[in-house]
């Protein structure tokens, strides 16, 4: 193999004797980036994750130190930091293995950032389903405000904040940043609307609030630790440090692989990475980013233009594994959760899987959302039963035309984006089992999905 | 909802619950909390329960009510020792979790969704709960087993269901860190 892993993330993950505790992360050089960030100042530490490029990792790939810099400072208001940790994107896994095998390095990540952006006080939102990464996140805090790296005048210095960590109750929704904060503020999740709801200036309690991802809080660390320029260096520009792959679906084997942002392709990731294909299969299609990013099927070529003005003419195998390149082909990295689909899959039923899904958890504000949904999920399920009409799949990407952008959170999308593109990839496919239904047919499918 | 009883063992969660409130600068963020702490104490959420919640954080028991019926994880109804969350969504599913779903039906001779008559389990398809790798995942109430597909696997998880409902403690509280509770 030609590509190797680079961990900084998941460096001591999975390693033999390696344990969550803090005696163990410092011996593995724990809370250093900590004592450095805190020999600088405030403001220094945001221009270094600024020049480090970090882009964020929950999904939209939004540039870390940006966000920082739309905080509102003239307010007068506390600043809040809510570290979100609801990993709730379906495909998604990575950052429960830092929460359950390297608890510490989110939280020196969290402090470094409460640090730079001046927080009074800074929650983790985990997901509820995570009972035992709760209590690993809290036994971690306890035990660095033991030694004075969290609490009250960390290090000596007279910055003092208290971490809380908050379970959420199984919702995906709570994931998106405004309802996570609802969600914390003791409601239902429903997302709000922007403007003039964003975060850094209507946040919690109405306070200038940051919402970064577990995973962009260990990255952070990691920033502070080599320096912004040097972290830039990893990866490509435009997108600099590592991305965690998280495979699943049908593949030989898969995993977690963390990877230089562009120093692979989807090629190498599912073949050299995943050991390809299962026996006597075929791939068909991968979902790249987490179920709402949009589908890429084998067999498509893709063409276009980067943002720095190079022409491109890929096949799916040779997609650069960073933001850039995948965002070029019309789809996103998001969270990195790569779902593999074969040709043992009938595509009706991945699609009404998920439409099933996004009918679960739409929270129900937004009419377009709601029903749209909901009716995505009914239709796609009647083909499956073998009710279908030929006139469904037009259907299908129809009423998903009409979620798309009139939604208040980008549930609106994520309800979209899978029937949007996978409608015109596998038209004739989802129009075969309609007729097979319809003729009585059996079907040569038999993994089920719905 | 059931008119059960549940305020003495409520009073004996004061203290706990007042040491969460007082870590959120408002009261009201601790409604989620405290919401966990009664069903992983009690086994799900009566009303008794609700209007607990609401004197705690300051607001009325219908704006607790609105909370608890949106999250899935609250339960308004006692539900089985043996808490058997299969996850439904992609990952899972393309690895048999629908299969895997049937075969402990026919097991428990139940329904996705329903309880066993004597209360010891009950079965439920979850959505996605982040392990997408070694699917199909199946949360129980005290474990998270992986790749539970085919008639081995699902053996061994029918058996675990089976030995361990009869210990009173599956799925409540631990008392710490490392009770055997939650180890998954």
């Amino acid at each position: 193999m030609s590509v190797q892993e680079r961990r900084l993330i998941y460096a001591n993950v999975g390693k033999p004797g390696y344990t969550p505790d803090i005696d163990c992360y410092l011996k593995h050089g724990g809370y250093e980036a900590l004592k450095k960030a805190f020999a600088m100042k405030p403001e220094e530490v945001c221009k270094e994750v600024t020049a480090s490029g970090l882009r964020g990792r929950g999904g939209a790939g939004f540039p870390t130190g940006m966000k920082w810099s739309f905080l509102d400072r003239k307010s007068g208001k506390p600043i809040y930091l809510v570290v979100n940790a609801d990993e709730s994107e379906p495909g998604t896994y990575k950052d429960r293995q830092i929460i359950y095998f390297d608890p510490h390095q989110i939280i020196e990540g969290t402090l470094i950032t409460a640090y730079a952006i001046q927080a009074k006080q800074a929650f983790i939102y985990i997901r509820g389903e995570f009972q035992n990464g709760a209590k690993y996140l809290e036994k971690a805090i306890a035990e660095a405000k033991a030694k004075n790296l969290c609490g009250d005048k960390i290090l000596g210095s007279d910055y003092s904040v208290e971490i809380v960590v908050h379970r959420g109750g199984g919702c995906y929704v709570c994931g998106e940043e405004t309802g996570l904060i609802e969600s914390l503020e003791g409601k239902r999740g429903y997302p709000r609307i922007k403007p003039p709801y964003f975060p850094a200036v209507l946040g919690l309690y109405n306070c200038p609030t940051i919402v970064n991802n577990a995973e962009t809080m260990a990255q952070v660390k990691h920033v502070v630790s080599l320096g912004g320029a040097e972290f830039a260096k990893i990866g490509v520009p435009g997108d600099s440090g590592t991305h965690i792959w998280g495979v699943s679906g049908l593949v030989k084997k898969p995993g977690l692989y963390e990877i230089e942002a562009g120093k692979a392709t989807f090629g190498q990731l599912l073949n050299d990475f995943c050991g390809g294909p299962l026996d006597g299969r075929k791939f068909k299609a991968i979902i790249p980013g987490g179920s709402s990013t949009k589908i890429l099927k084998f067999g498509e070529r893709f063409k276009g233009k980067l943002p720095n003005g190079t022409e491109f003419d890929w096949a799916l195998e040779d997609i650069p594994l960073d933001s850039n390149s995948i965002a070029a082909c019309g789809t996103g990295l998001g969270t990195g959760g790569t779902i593999v689909l074969d040709d043992s899959v009938e595509m009706i039923q991945a699609l009404a899987n998920l439409n099933a899904f996004y009918a679960h958890e739409t929270c129900g504000q937004c009419t377009p959302c709601r029903e749209g949904s909901l009716w995505l999920s009914r239709i796609s399920k009647r083909v499956c039963s073998g009710k279908g009409r030929e006139e469904d799949p037009a259907l299908l990407l129809d009423i998903a035309n009409q979620v798309a952008g009139r939604t208040i959170c980008a549930h609106g999308e994520a309800v979209a984006w899978p029937v949007q593109s996978a409608v015109p990839k596998f038209k004739d496919e989802y129009l075969d089992s309609i007729r097979r239904a319809k003729a009585g047919e059996q079907s040569p499918y038999t993994l089920k999905l719905i | 909802m059931s008119s059960t009883d549940h305020k003495p063992r409520l009073a004996a969660l004061d203290a706990t619950a007042d040491a969460i409130i007082a870590k959120y600068p408002q009261k009201r963020s601790a409604c989620l909390p405290l919401l966990h702490l009664a069903q992983e104490t009690l086994g799900w959420i009566s009303n008794d329960t609700m209007e607990w919640v609401a004197a705690k954080i300051g607001v009325t028991p219908m704006q607790v009510y609105e909370v608890v019926t949106f999250y899935p994880m609250f339960k308004l109804q006692p539900i089985g020792k043996q808490h058997v969350r299969v996850c439904r969504t992609l990952s899972c599913a393309l690895r048999g979790s629908y299969h895997t779903m049937e075969a402990l039906e026919k097991e428990f001779g139940i329904k996705r969704g329903e309880t066993t008559a004597d209360g010891a389990v009950t079965l439920e398809f979850v959505e996605c709960i982040a392990q997408c790798g070694p699917g199909p995942v199946v949360q129980t109430s005290d474990a998270l087993f992986e790749n539970v597909a085919g008639e081995q696997k699902v053996g061994e998880l029918v058996k675990h269901i089976r030995e361990t409902v009869a210990a009173d403690n599956i799925g409540k509280r631990p008392a710490s860190l490392g009770s055997p509770e939650w180890n998954f």
